[in-house]
């Protein structure tokens, strides 16, 4: 159709002559291979180690065994300790890790800036809000549920007022975004002072040891409760990694190049609200983990969100489970809270971020 | 449960929503009109921006859209790029009013070079000239993805920085990767909003050679300048913007008048040939 046939200019080069790009996409293949064998690593080391050790081989054993593959059973407690305690709070653990490090990576895209994390612009704490009033009034008329449909809604209306408040012509100017999330988060913190103020005693501790972020009360019920919502969440983001490329050109660019930028969006903030509330609704607010994870991808593999997606779900799954174990060996026989824990070591990423932009660009502002 | 039932079939409604596989339009003969404006009018904050606009914009010409500052050029191609919508009037692209076409079918037939090109992440200039391609995703001439990007970062001259991130390279560099990408779409209407700005001397030479060549291919190519003499020297036809209305349209030697101009820009101005080539070289009347 436009077959130009005026020869290249000898001087320019040829073809895609990019080695750059090209070690990037063997970058992101080297680490999907380590994060997936860290996993693998990680998973029957952070299952022996605890109160009640069990050795390696033991739980590989009782894996298979349970899969019908051979190895061997264990003995009763050592059984139960694995099955009951164990396994259900690894899970859960890559499950809200995964669901952060994604949403993370998600609302980086969708608002075009680095620094939008569900904690940092206040969803998790909308999400909260909804999961607090349910803990609070002793909702529970959707079952095991309840929590989390809580925490998807108010996460949603969350995600909606921040997108509205803090974008104009097109685009997010980072401190807006930023202020907006300080008036959320204020705002959030106000609603659920308000909850405690009229819940029991026994809700009110409920409801303070789960701000602090923990997965120490994990249960496999608790594991079907975030299921469906981590589920979904983390099936339907790959599918919106391209046309998230494209929205970092801005959004008028992108519907120049056939993507439906307004559906697009619609999707993009179900979906972060999705995983919000699954990681929100069982393990508290666990901040920072989906503002460092894409960010550390970003640096080796580049912005490219065909890895970005699904590079972060598996980083936060590792992360979060490594943070897990950390929190619940450090302080033997104590447990640290796992958002606690998040906190203290991303904050400081969070600084040198900033440092460094301020550095390179003469700040956001 | 009830919660997620409901959430199941939002996510479905949601992708029943994607819409089929958009079909590429037919090679267009020259002088098909592939986008034009009727009687457009737009108003923006409450002001009229255009004000009964009339434009045609064919296969195998270069039109040239000059004018003061704020006579409304940008809106205009806004508005045949269908991101301004039109209060009156009508605007078409490939025969059809541009709001029955969805961005997907859009995409296919043409490619819009923005006025600013900015990037919310650090992508390498390569990736960058390749989401040119995203529309053909999927569809046969996907093929043709690594030649295109290839030619249009050659064409462009961008081939030397491939590997480099798109923002740690200058403002003109950063307009012609854009144009590459703009390029690599290979779409047979080309929309550009001043790529010349931000360039130099020889690079907004090559881009209006570039447009000139798409357009006897067979591409229909609209172009904002503000260069009079650039225009003069590479459009087959001008049209001169004054306060939302088209003062003047035709071949440059016609609507490229001394009277004229110096009425719409207030500035007395003089139009000379070029010794050589002829073409109508528009200068500021300036006093020794």
């Amino acid at each position: 159709m436009t077959v130009l046939d005026k020869p290249i200019r000898p001087g320019a080069p040829a073809g895609p002559a990019s080695p750059p790009p090209r070690g990037r996409r063997t970058a992101a293949w080297l680490l999907t291979a380590a994060l997936v064998a860290g996993l693998l690593l990680l998973v029957p080391v952070a299952a022996g180690t605890g109160a009640y050790p069990i050795p390696v081989g033991d739980v590989l054993g009782s894996l298979l065994n349970r899969s019908g593959l051979g190895g061997t059973e264990l003995d009763r407690v050592a059984e139960s300790v694995l099955w009951n305690v164990r396994f259900p709070r690894i899970v859960l653990a890559l499950l809200v890790g995964a669901s952060l490090g994604c949403a993370g990576a998600l609302m980086q895209g969708v608002f075009g800036n680095p620094l939008a994390e569900p904690g940092v612009i206040g969803v998790s704490s909308g999400a909260a809000v909804g999961a607090v009033a349910a803990i609070a009034f002793g909702l529970n008329f959707l079952g095991t549920w309840t929590v989390s449909v809580f925490a998807f809604v108010s996460g949603l209306v969350t995600v909606l007022v921040v997108y509205a408040m803090s974008r104009s012509g097109g685009r997010t100017e980072v401190v807006t975004l930023i202020l907006t999330g300080i008036a959320v988060n204020a705002f959030a913190g106000a609603l659920i002072g308000l909850f405690l103020f009229f819940a029991d005693t026994a809700a009110v501790n409920q409801i303070t040891f789960w701000q602090l972020g923990s997965l120490a009360q994990a249960t496999w019920p608790k594991v079907l409760a975030v299921l469906p919502c981590a589920a979904l969440g983390l099936g339907l983001a790959p599918l919106y990694a391209r046309r998230l490329d494209l929205l970092a050109l801005g959004e008028r660019p992108a519907r120049h190049l056939g993507v439906d930028v307004e559906r697009l969006r619609v999707v993009l903030v179900l979906v972060i609200a999705l995983l919000t509330a699954a990681a929100v609704s069982v393990a508290g607010v666990i901040g920072f983990v989906g503002l460092v994870v894409p960010h550390l991808l970003r640096m080796v593999a580049g912005p490219g969100h065909r890895f970005l997606i699904p590079g972060s779900a598996l980083l936060g799954a590792l992360v979060l489970l490594a943070a897990d174990l950390a929190a619940r060996t450090v302080a033997e026989p104590a447990e640290l809270p796992l958002g606690v824990l998040t906190a203290l070591l991303g904050s400081p990423f969070f600084f040198w971020l900033l440092r460094r932009t301020r550095r390179r660009q003469g700040g956001w502002a | 449960m009830r919660g997620t039932s409901t959430r199941t079939v939002n996510a479905r409604g949601l992708l029943r929503l994607v819409p089929s596989r958009p079909v590429p339009p037919p090679p267009a003969a020259p002088g098909d009109v592939l986008a034009e404006a009727e009687g457009l009018r737009v108003h923006l904050g409450g002001r009229p921006v255009l004000d009964g606009v009339s434009v045609t914009v064919r296969a195998g010409e270069l039109l040239a859209l000059v004018g003061p500052n704020g006579a409304g050029k940008s809106t205009l191609l806004g508005a045949l790029s269908a991101d301004v919508p039109a209060d009156e009037g009508v605007v078409r692209v490939h025969g059809r009013p541009v709001t029955e076409w969805s961005a997907p079918e859009l995409a296919l037939r043409r490619a819009v070079l923005p006025q600013s090109a900015s990037l919310s992440f650090p992508f390498p200039v390569e990736e960058v000239v390749r989401m040119g391609r995203a529309p053909w995703a999927g569809s046969d001439l996907a093929d043709e993805d690594d030649a295109a990007v290839a030619e249009a970062m050659a064409r462009t001259e961008v081939t030397g920085f491939a590997g480099r991130p798109y923002s740690a390279l200058s403002g003109g560099e950063r307009a012609r990767v854009a144009l590459a990408r703009v390029l690599a779409q290979r779409a047979p209407l080309l929309l550009l909003d001043e790529p010349t700005a931000a360039l130099d001397l020889r690079h907004q030479e090559l881009v209006l050679r570039l447009c000139r060549e798409r357009a006897r291919a067979g591409d229909a190519v609209a172009v904002v300048l503000h260069d009079l003499s650039l225009a003069a020297a590479y459009a087959d036809r001008v049209a001169i913007l004054r306060a939302g209305r088209v003062a003047a349209g035709g071949p440059p030697a016609e609507a490229l008048s001394e009277g004229l101009l110096s009425e719409v820009y207030d500035q007395p101005v003089e139009v000379l040939p070029h010794p050589r080539t002829r073409a109508p070289l528009v200068v500021p009347r300036r006093e020794p």
